[in-house]
């Protein structure tokens, strides 16, 4: 009989080592679905898992989707450690595209290296000071930062689907609700850097900022008072830390990256803002965050992996006739199994001898 | 392996350099491939579409071979899931949302051997057509139906976006209501989205509460139909016959019906004479359906709307036949005047006599 021990230290080789079996079991598993789907499970597992990491195409194609997964999960990881939930990152990342947006189409005709830094200030402005919202009410009035930052998510579509109609609307667009192509004019059009990976100057300041946040989580003061009031709040009460400056931090960080995220989506890969401007980075990122193990590195690994699954899964799609849902479970399971090995950090299995 | 290939790119360039669509010359079967911005379980657009591409498949057997990739996002995504399918060796490809315009003309650059036919959209290219449906027929004919059936003399339409496309539907709806019934109102509601059950049923029960007894839609779910069914309204299909949903509400409907284009633009790329054109079908080229008529519907009135359906289809009737003045009272259409194709794909105000604002 196989029972659950509590380890006295939390294994450090289980740490590392859960997101590599979760990975194995979801190909496993996955291969299994595919196999009863009807379809060849190897060639499937092939296409979502190796294929995107080996051909030359998809590797272009492969921080276009990871970038915008780890700039917002990057953010999201610094609130998480310390115990504060930001869930409206899709919210930040609209409202940040539509003040990056709107900054680059008010400049519209003006030319000049210093506008694309303007628009991602102001992206990161935004993104700031929706992600503040929740953190006022929940520092005024205990509100719950989980429910108002989703609810924020839906009001900023609204805002999106206003200004889209509106204001931002192009004017030589024939009526459609879209904005003029910010990617296709030089001043506003974020520029390839390393397109092989497809990085682009969004790309590099996504990796820099990973670097900054992994230094302030290792090595600042700040980053030791997040860790410890996402332990042990009461341990952090004492130590001086004041809760409600945490929770600012975090939801203004994380709504900073995530609106900067926004901006480099819209003059990236989108080019223009439409109603169906946001993707679902916001939650997915969620996601890569927990992937990534809430640590810099790992979020930089696990959002690489899951656009790789995307891509994949776009390709195995019309090559295989794999159906969309499918590839959605396949993700959904990984994030499943992740989880479920989670407790091998903190438990052993153990062989229970049978009692004479 | 990559000497062949190259050759094989070289020779498809001089082909496409001596100006001919090439696609289909490597032998064996046509590939087509399909890019579908909803899941194919829709009901509404993305399943007429797919709908489609069976026929294309029922037509050639196994000379053909298709794929599709659903819910493929506008934009980015969609971009790459054309050069992935292109790069795989598809001859034809159907990007069938509004939203694939630029990332089409994008990717139709980089494949000049590949042709592309983009649903609804304005831009084309040497290898890059444009194709979509004159619904503004049906919505005349189920206009006609809703101008008749109604009693309280409310009609309610529940809108998407207030585009070009959308506004065309209301105005026709509208003015073939009005033809039969001089007292007729439209309630419009916009909701902003294609597909958003929870929201066109909200918009369905709000209408109803306005007293609304027809209810129309340019949404693409059966949640107004079920809704209808439930509060004992009448309603119309959207995309496809929707009557299992409403048995007793549906009274007829505007149906999508892509198969045949999409078999003789399959066909051309078999028979090497595909080439960009733009095609703007209505009722008589089969593009636009109309659902059967519900027995709710009177005699005299089934075969009035008959009558109107066939002289569409003949080209004996145009939708938009002045007189018609706009909103404001200016005149748009003078009598007898019809309006013209331009005028039309781009039209951005309500005709006299709809209340309410146009949102812009």
């Amino acid at each position: 009989m196989l029972m659950l021990e509590q380890r006295p230290q939390p294994s450090k080789t289980m740490l590392y080592l859960t997101p590599v079996m979760a990975v194995l079991a979801t190909m496993l598993v996955g291969g299994m679905l595919f196999w009863a789907m009807g379809i060849d499970p190897f060639r499937a597992i092939y296409l979502l898992f190796v294929d995107p990491f080996v051909d030359s195409y998809n590797l272009s194609q492969l921080f276009v989707k990871a970038s915008p997964l780890i700039l917002i999960a990057m953010g999201l990881s610094i609130g998480f450690r310390a115990g504060v939930w930001n869930i409206g990152a899709e919210g930040q990342f609209i409202i940040g595209a539509i003040c990056g947006g709107a900054v680059g189409l008010a400049l519209w005709g003006s030319t000049g290296w210093w506008i694309l830094p303007l628009m991602a200030l102001a992206a990161a402005l935004g993104g700031a000071l929706w992600g503040l919202i929740p953190a006022v009410l929940k520092i005024k009035f205990n509100a719950n930062e989980i429910l108002v930052s989703l609810m924020l998510v839906y009001v900023a579509g609204n805002l999106l689907a206003e200004m889209v109609q509106g204001v931002l609307r192009a004017p030589d667009g024939m009526g459609f609700p879209e904005s003029r192509n910010l990617g296709r004019n030089d001043p506003t059009a974020l520029p390839d850097v390393f397109p092989a990976l497809g990085i682009d100057a969004g790309g590099v300041v996504m990796l820099i900022l990973l670097a900054m946040a992994f230094f302030l989580l290792q090595k600042h003061a700040l980053g030791f008072q997040i860790k410890l009031t996402g332990d042990s709040p009461r341990a952090a009460r004492f130590a001086g830390v004041k809760p409600g400056v945490i929770i600012a931090v975090c939801l203004g960080i994380s709504g900073a990256a995530a609106g900067l995220a926004g901006m480099f989506e819209l003059t990236g890969a989108a080019g223009k803002l439409t109603i169906d401007f946001p993707l679902g980075y916001g939650f997915t990122a969620i996601i890569v965050a927990f992937l990534g193990r809430l640590n810099p590195v790992g979020i930089l690994l696990a959002g690489v992996v899951l656009a790789g699954t995307y891509i994949g899964g776009e390709n195995a799609q019309f090559m295989l006739q794999l159906p969309a849902a499918a590839v959605t479970v396949f993700q959904g399971m990984m994030l499943f199994f992740l989880l479920g090995f989670e407790i091998l950090i903190n438990y052993r299995v153990k062989r229970m001898r049978r009692a004479v | 392996m990559k000497f062949t290939k190259t050759l094989a790119a070289a020779a498809a360039m001089g082909f496409a350099l001596a100006g001919a669509a090439t696609a289909g010359s490597h032998g064996g079967p046509v590939k087509a491939g399909f890019i579908y911005v909803g899941p194919i379980g829709d009901l509404g657009w993305t399943w007429t579409h797919d709908q489609g591409r069976l026929a294309v498949e029922a037509e050639f057997g196994d000379a053909v071979e298709t794929s599709y990739v659903e819910s493929v996002p506008e934009g980015a995504d969609a971009e790459r899931v054309m050069t992935q399918m292109a790069r795989s060796g598809v001859d034809i490809i159907f990007t069938t949302s509004f939203g694939y315009m630029d990332p089409t003309i994008n990717v139709a650059e980089n494949f000049p051997d590949v042709a592309f036919e983009h649903a609804t959209g304005y831009k084309r290219s040497e290898n890059v057509s444009t194709y979509s449906a004159r619904f503004y027929e049906g919505r005349h004919v189920i206009g006609l139906v809703a101008g008749a059936m109604t009693e309280t003399n409310k009609i309610g339409y529940i809108a998407s976006f207030p585009i070009p496309e959308v506004v065309r539907g209301i105005n026709a709806a509208y003015l073939a209501a009005k033809s039969v019934n001089p007292d007729v109102e439209f309630k419009i509601v916009w909701v902003y989205t294609w597909f958003d059950p929870g929201k066109e049923a909200d918009a369905a029960n709000a209408l109803i509460e306005q007293g609304v007894d027809v209810i129309m839609q340019h949404t693409d779910s059966p949640a107004a139909m079920t809704i209808a069914e439930e509060k004992g309204v009448f309603a119309f299909g959207q995309a496809s016959d929707m009557s299992s949903f409403g048995p007793n509400a549906q009274l007829s409907g505007v149906l999508d019906v892509w198969g045949p284009y999409y078999v003789e633009r399959v066909r051309a790329v078999m028979d090497g004479t595909w080439e960009s054109t733009d095609t703007w079908h209505g009722i008589g080229d089969g593009m636009v359906g109309i659902a059967p008529f519900s027995d709710k519907i009177p005699a005299d009135v089934q075969a009035m709307a008959q009558a109107a359906t066939d002289a569409l289809a003949a080209g004996t009737l145009h939708p938009f036949t002045g007189p018609i003045n706009k909103q404001d009272g200016s005149v748009w259409l003078a009598d007898g005047e019809i309006a013209d194709d331009g005028t039309l794909a781009g039209l951005n105000f309500y005709v006299e006599g709809i209340d309410g604002e146009l949102p812009n």
